[in-house]
């Protein structure tokens, strides 16, 4: 018998129960939708995060009070770290201790709403040097100005805000010169930023950012920082610049064992890799989720095909009595097994891409973020590729038995 | 030599059952042969050794000019295919398949290609007269229909050989007659092929030249026909 007949003869197998050969298929076709789904959202869950910090430069390294945390309970540390203060600041500063940094800034982040009479809005309040926030993030104004070092170093109660900010409390006035309240402290609003939405990990839209000295004095009551970011000249000088970081603070600090550190240092690098590592670890722990829920979907095939073969015992000895081969009967059925696998994995790569794209879409309109939509090629060949693996691997066993039946034993079958 | 030899066959079952006890018998080209017993007299085993579907225990038997265990298994399935034809008491027609379909199953396991496979398929339909039945699915035919849509598909590649398991034991007297007139005239047709059919009916096997009786595994009686429509029996073989 032809191949193309042995194909046409597995169709009209599958056709002959068409509910029974569908509902054998959804476990396949489940399992290659998540792998689609993984594979998919992983990679863009990944573009998306390596993206927006890729927005930073890969020159800026930000340097964090406390020990660097490995789980979620040494967090804490972070927060309540006092370990940056503006002698660690300056110390960094000076070329002779870090010679590769070319600009830094203080960053105090609060919590706090402001109001201008009658309006309230929460924004994200950042104390921060106005113009190293500009360059870093290429924010560019609308209208007014930055606050200068001058106002920084007179702790000036003066303030930049986002395009959202000026709506939220001033609506369709122009809030340029007016005062607002945080924590009961008015600021002067000198400068709105253009609209641009999300930037790595804000929304510049609800930006507030004001003189980091006037946010310790006004805001935190507190001396030390949440963080100092800094800019190395090139991003090819970045070791040489953290280990300089380290040496000058262990050396302010008194520190000879790193283990004992009381800040660490981040460059954008090693985040990205961070991000990596544990997506990948994510990514690597659903596709063993996948790969048993495949298993179990070709046990199933398997079942749903040794029931078959029994159930037309009676057709495979009519065919064996007028001439099939035992060849011919165990490509029938390992085609029958593969075309269920097959059709399902290919069902499962279109669905996968369909669900994937509509949560890229979901994602970029509903959170703001960049993501867009990519047809994960490699899982799309893997998903196809390993529902025709489990096809075979779990077909062969019934359609052995198959081919092995003696006709006569076959066409007494009752 | 004589196209079907069988010698001292017999045929033990894994209970223990012997159910061919030392069969020997010649048919030649042409002969149209009724095996006949009761039930268990050996004789649905002896048909389906003869026609390749069971193995027996030992003995030897050829088939055209060779010893049955020279072929290889490849060519055993080519033989059914080829060169034997099956009729089977249920009928076995693949269900949820028309009358064409099942017609063209041996003419598709034999590499016969369309267009010609459905040309020799309708001529093997049209010449047991359900030509116009070409496209029915056959779970709609009478008994009398689905059984010569079977001599149809056992006719259709030509075979040198038709085995007949109570072609007629489903069926009532008036479809029985029409199925049995079929192979009459299949044998006047061509000269050369051999018809056995197993029965227990005395007037199915009168259509035959040369009756075997069958009991307890062995052969009890072998005599050619004189007179087909009296029955007289001529001489036992």
């Amino acid at each position: 018998m032809s191949f193309f007949d042995i194909f046409k003869t597995a169709v009209w197998g599958l056709k002959a129960n068409k509910v029974r050969t569908f509902l054998t298929m959804l476990g396949i076709l489940i399992g290659i939708t998540a792998i689609m789904l993984i594979s998919s959202l992983g990679g863009n869950t990944e573009k998306i995060i390596v993206g927006e910090l890729g927005g930073l430069g890969a020159e800026t390294i930000v340097i964090r009070p406390g020990k660097e945390p490995s789980g979620p309970n040494e967090f804490a540390d972070v927060l309540l770290s006092d370990s940056l203060k503006e002698r660690e600041f300056e110390e960094i500063l000076k070329k002779s201790k870090v010679p590769g940094i070319v600009s830094a800034t203080p960053e105090v982040f609060l919590s706090a709403s402001a109001s201008y009479g009658s309006e309230t809005f929460k924004p994200t309040i950042l104390g921060i040097s106005a113009e190293f926030m500009s360059d870093s993030l290429n924010l560019t104004l609308e209208k007014g100005r930055l606050y200068d070092d001058r106002e920084i170093r007179s702790k000036a109660a003066v303030a930049v805000i986002g395009s959202r900010v000026e709506k939220e409390l001033f609506g369709a006035e122009d809030g340029i010169g007016k005062n607002i309240q945080i924590k009961g402290k008015k600021f002067r609003v000198i400068g709105v930023y253009e609209p641009k939405g999300q930037v790595v990990f804000f929304n510049v839209d609800d930006l507030l950012i004001l003189p980091y000295t006037t946010a310790q004095l006004y805001l935190t009551g507190d001396k030390h920082y949440t963080q100092i970011i800094a800019k190395a000249a090139n991003a090819d000088i970045i070791d040489r610049v953290v280990f300089d970081i380290e040496q000058t603070l262990r050396e302010l600090h008194n520190i000879s064992d790193p283990s004992k550190d009381d800040f660490h240092v981040q460059t954008q690098q090693g985040v990205v890799e961070q991000v990596g590592k544990i997506l990948g670890a994510f990514t690597a722990f659903l596709s063993l989720v996948v790969a048993v829920a495949l298993v179990v979907g070709g046990i199933g095939i398997m079942n749903v095909m040794l029931v078959s073969v029994t159930e037309r015992t009676k057709e495979i000895g009519l065919r064996k009595a007028v001439g099939a081969t035992k060849t011919d009967i165990l490509l029938q059925f390992l085609i029958e097994a593969v075309l269920l696998t097959a059709i399902g994995g290919t069902v499962g790569v279109v669905l996968g891409a369909l669900l994937s794209f509509g949560a890229s879409f979901a994602v970029g309109r509903f959170l703001g973020a960049s993501a867009s939509f990519s047809f994960p090629v490699f899982a799309a060949l893997l998903g196809i590729g390993s529902s025709i693996i489990v096809g075979l691997v779990f077909g062969i066993y019934p359609a052995r038995k198959a081919a092995s039946k003696s006709p006569i034993e076959a066409l007494r079958y009752e | 030599m004589a196209f079907i030899e069988a010698r001292n066959i017999e045929k033990v079952y894994s209970d223990g059952t012997r159910a061919l006890r030392g069969v020997s018998l010649d048919i030649e080209k042409g002969e149209f042969v009724a095996i006949m017993g009761s039930s268990g007299s050996g004789k649905s085993t002896l048909l389906h050794t003869l026609g390749f579907l069971d193995s027996y225990t030992s003995g030897s038997y050829s088939f055209g000019d060779r010893e049955i265990k020279d072929y290889s298994e490849a060519e055993v399935a080519r033989i059914r295919n080829k060169r034997i034809g099956f009729v089977f008491q249920m009928f076995n027609l693949l269900q949820r398949a028309s009358v064409l379909e099942n017609v063209k199953l041996p003419l598709a396991y034999s590499g016969i290609r369309e267009p010609l496979r459905s040309k020799l398929a309708l001529e093997a339909i049209e010449s047991v007269g359900l030509g116009h039945r070409k496209d029915f699915d056959v779970a709609v035919l009478s008994g009398g229909e689905k059984q010569r849509v079977a001599i149809a598909r056992a006719i259709v590649n030509d075979p040198d050989v038709i085995f007949a398991d109570e072609p007629t034991g489903n069926l009532d007297s008036g479809s029985g007659k029409a199925v049995m007139d079929i192979f009459d005239k299949m044998n006047k047709e061509r000269r050369d092929r051999i018809i056995v059919l197993i029965t227990h009916e005395t007037n199915t096997a009168r259509y035959a030249e040369r009756i075997i009786k069958m009991g307890d595994g062995k052969i009890i009686d072998d005599y050619v026909v004189k007179d087909r429509i009296s029955g007289q029996e001529e001489y036992i073989k």
